[in-house]
């Protein structure tokens, strides 16, 4: 074969494929220690371990909320901590069949002489990193492309370097067992319309699938997680079912059929609102080869992130929320999410300008 | 859209999918006048354009035939030809619910400083040249690109050169209604396993979906033609079944599920050979989301013209011939041929031929 097939490649396609199950996503819990300590202060809550390990012990033993997961995505600090009861969150996660997950990339740097585009970086000791994080449990890694639209972005340049970065992390990943997600983001902000961000996913997915091809990744053993096709955030909205049809429709153009799962990023869009999309991708009667689900930060979290508000008395609340986002996810990825699930707070947009993770 | 948006966009859409219609394929019959008479002579026939239109009206009046092809390519001279009754060619398949195609190639010459890889020419003037053909009623196109496996090759340079004249041919065609068959043919000849035939094609076919989405082509008006994933010619024969896998799994890996339908060349398989491997294909248990036919030259029409041999008194038992090619690879098509066609006279015999040239 075109690919490479290493010692992992059995166990690599099986993981890929689990986490792909209908009715089943990823949570997105791997902020890095900045970017949570936002979201903690947000709430008024104090940006250390102790709190960012709380957080996440409120999510991983949410009940019955795991049912609805396949994956979380952990950041390092996260992978080795344990529940206060001392069982390593990792451990917590394979007892309810959930794959724990790692990211791996180290955030953007910009490319001289372009409008603020960027490329990602993390290449050093990567292959070490990995195995690393292997021996510590994790099965499947994640690493953030950023591109942008603009007059004369996204140039052939950022195209060419976040695929390119992307293919080679995703090879290394697959040399040392961990079943790469393979994440480049199209940022929403801007005025284009929603044709044009279609255009744009689709020059950057088939970029994306050359530069994989290229590197010999073997995509039954990969996951893709890309922005949903919507208008840009200065543009008027549209209806999920708009978005769902340029989606699907972008996705059938570049995405080969090998892969076996597409979990969507959130973006800015509020909870209610990627759930829609979600849900209204599953019921587009078109042929689609590969399972449609999610892969939601703050889509996950926004609300429940309110409810906690730090407060040790608001947990079970707060989960009560989590659960219900979840579920509705879930749902979503069946086309059978029939809307309105939780509070006023899932439909809060999310959007950032110029977000930077 | 990445895709540019034709004034035909609906009716491209609409004739692919059509050509991909299950229990339908496609008669490779644009045999050019120079290859025809290869065929011809080795039936003792001479290549005059009465027996050259004398074998193309027994093969489009054999009864029932239509019905198990959507669309037949034609070579030029035959797109303006009619039956001994006069009808037009054209009129004849149109009555029949089958699309005409034109070869709008004009062959392949080679690139300097390769081991004789080639590109293909005819971009020169195709925009005009579809647009007639388009008059005269064609609504799909062809245009064969060659690549071989080889110690070096192939070699980036080919690998590029061919998908990217695929490519601007494409869009030209859709620029003026016809629908691109695109196909990247690796030619079966050497000692390779099949490894090796999988791994070149999934490198050629990657490359040339990178190239249709730069030139902007809108690939559910296009339909792809590829080689079937073989060992080489010098190489131990495998079963269908083992084909059909490595086939199957290129394709998973490379081509968008927005293409309609993959019609097979045939390139030197025999025609049973040719069939039992695109039945096997449909027979498989995996992820296919375009439909998977047939584009056949001479793995359609071997028996037939030796059952012919240029006389008149041979057609009905040449066509007899034909259908049965016909129907079998039409099963083929839905994974239900059972191997029961009657063997003609050659339909075992390999028909491949060493550096084939078109």
């Amino acid at each position: 074969m075109s690919a490479f097939v290493g010692k992992y490649a059995d166990e690599l396609v099986k993981n890929a494929k689990y986490i792909a199950t209908p009715g089943k996503g990823i949570l997105a819990a791997d902020e890095s220690t900045g970017t949570i300590g936002k979201r903690l202060a947000s709430i008024n809550v104090e940006n250390i371990e102790a709190n960012r390990q709380a957080l996440r012990q409120l999510l991983f033993t949410s009940p019955n909320a795991l049912q609805y997961l396949s994956g979380v995505i952990l950041f390092e600090e996260t992978l080795y901590q344990t529940t206060t009861d001392g069982k390593p969150f990792v451990e917590l996660l394979q007892e309810n069949n959930v794959i724990p997950g790692i990211k791996v990339d180290k955030g953007v740097v910009e490319l001289a002489a372009t409008d603020g585009e960027t490329t990602t970086q993390g290449f050093d000791s990567l292959g070490a990193r990995c195995q690393k994080y292997y021996k510590a449990g994790a099965r499947f890694a994640k690493w953030r492309a950023v591109l942008k639209i603009g007059p004369n972005e996204p140039s052939q340049l950022s195209i060419q370097q976040n695929a390119q970065g992307l293919a080679r992390y995703a090879i290394i990943c697959q040399e040392n067992g961990l079943v790469p997600i393979v994440e480049p983001e199209i940022l929403t902000d801007g005025a284009h319309d929603i044709a044009k961000c279609a255009a744009v996913t689709e020059t950057v997915l088939a970029a994306v699938y050359k530069a994989l091809n290229d590197h010999h990744v073997l995509l039954e053993a990969t996951l893709l997680k890309p922005n949903m096709v919507t208008p840009g955030s200065d543009s008027p909205k549209v209806t999920p079912e708009v978005i769902a049809e340029y989606t699907v429709q972008a996705l059938r153009r570049t995405v080969p059929a090998a892969v076996p799962g597409i979990v969507f990023l959130s973006g800015g869009q509020s909870e209610e609102e990627a759930t829609l999309n979600l849900n209204a991708m599953n019921k587009l009667e078109v042929l689609k080869p590969w399972t449609l689900s999610f892969s939601f930060g703050r889509a996950l979290q926004q609300s429940t992130l309110k409810t906690w508000g730090g407060k040790k008395e608001n947990v079970g609340k707060a989960q009560e929320s989590f659960l219900g986002r979840c579920k509705a996810n879930s749902d979503a990825t069946l086309g059978k999410y029939v809307g309105g699930s939780g509070t006023g707070l899932a439909s809060e947009s999310l959007y950032v300008k110029d977000y930077k993770y | 859209m990445s895709s540019f948006k034709s004034k035909y966009q609906d009716e491209l859409i609409a004739n692919a999918a059509y050509i991909g219609t299950p229990g339908k394929g496609i008669l490779a019959a644009d045999e050019s006048t120079g290859t025809i008479g290869k065929r011809l002579a080795s039936i003792n026939v001479e290549n005059v354009e009465s027996n050259r239109r004398a074998l193309r009206e027994l093969l489009f009046t054999t009864p029932g035939a239509f019905e198990c092809l959507s669309g037949v390519i034609l070579f030029e001279e035959t797109l303006y030809q009619k039956t001994a009754s006069g009808k037009p060619f054209v009129e004849l398949l149109k009555e029949g619910g089958v699309l005409p195609g034109i070869k709008v190639d004009k062959g392949t010459v080679e690139l300097a400083g390769t081991n004789g890889e080639t590109t293909t020419q005819g971009l020169d003037g195709l925009g005009q040249r579809c647009q007639k053909y388009y008059e005269a009623g064609a609504r799909f196109a062809k245009w064969r690109a060659v690549l071989k496996i080889g110690p070096n090759e192939p070699s980036e340079l080919a690998i590029h050169e061919n998908a990217y004249g695929l490519a601007r041919y494409a869009v030209i065609c859709q620029e003026t209604g016809l629908v691109p068959i695109v196909e990247p043919e690796i030619l079966v000849d050497g000692p390779h396993d099949i490894n090796k035939c999988a791994e070149v094609t999934e490198r050629v076919l990657a490359a040339c979906y990178k190239a249709l989405n730069d030139h902007h082509v809108l690939l559910e008006g296009t339909l792809l033609k590829p080689n079937m994933v073989t060992p080489g010619s010098e190489s131990p024969k495998v079963t269908s079944e083992v084909i059909a896998k490595y086939t199957v799994t290129a394709l998973q890996r490379t081509v968008p599920a927005a293409v309609p339908a993959i019609v097979f060349l045939s390139g030197g398989q025999s025609e049973e050979e040719a069939t039992l491997n695109l039945n096997a294909m449909n027979k498989f248990q995996g992820k296919k989301p375009w439909s998977l036919s047939f584009s056949f030259g001479r793995a359609l029409q071997q028996s037939t013209l030796k059952a012919w041999s240029g006389k008149d008194e041979n057609i009905k038992k040449a066509q007899d011939a034909f259908i049965v090619r016909c129907k079998a690879n039409s099963h083929a098509t839905l994974g239900t041929y059972k191997g029961d066609a009657t063997l003609a006279e050659g339909a075992s015999e390999s028909l491949h031929v060493k550096d084939y040239k078109y």
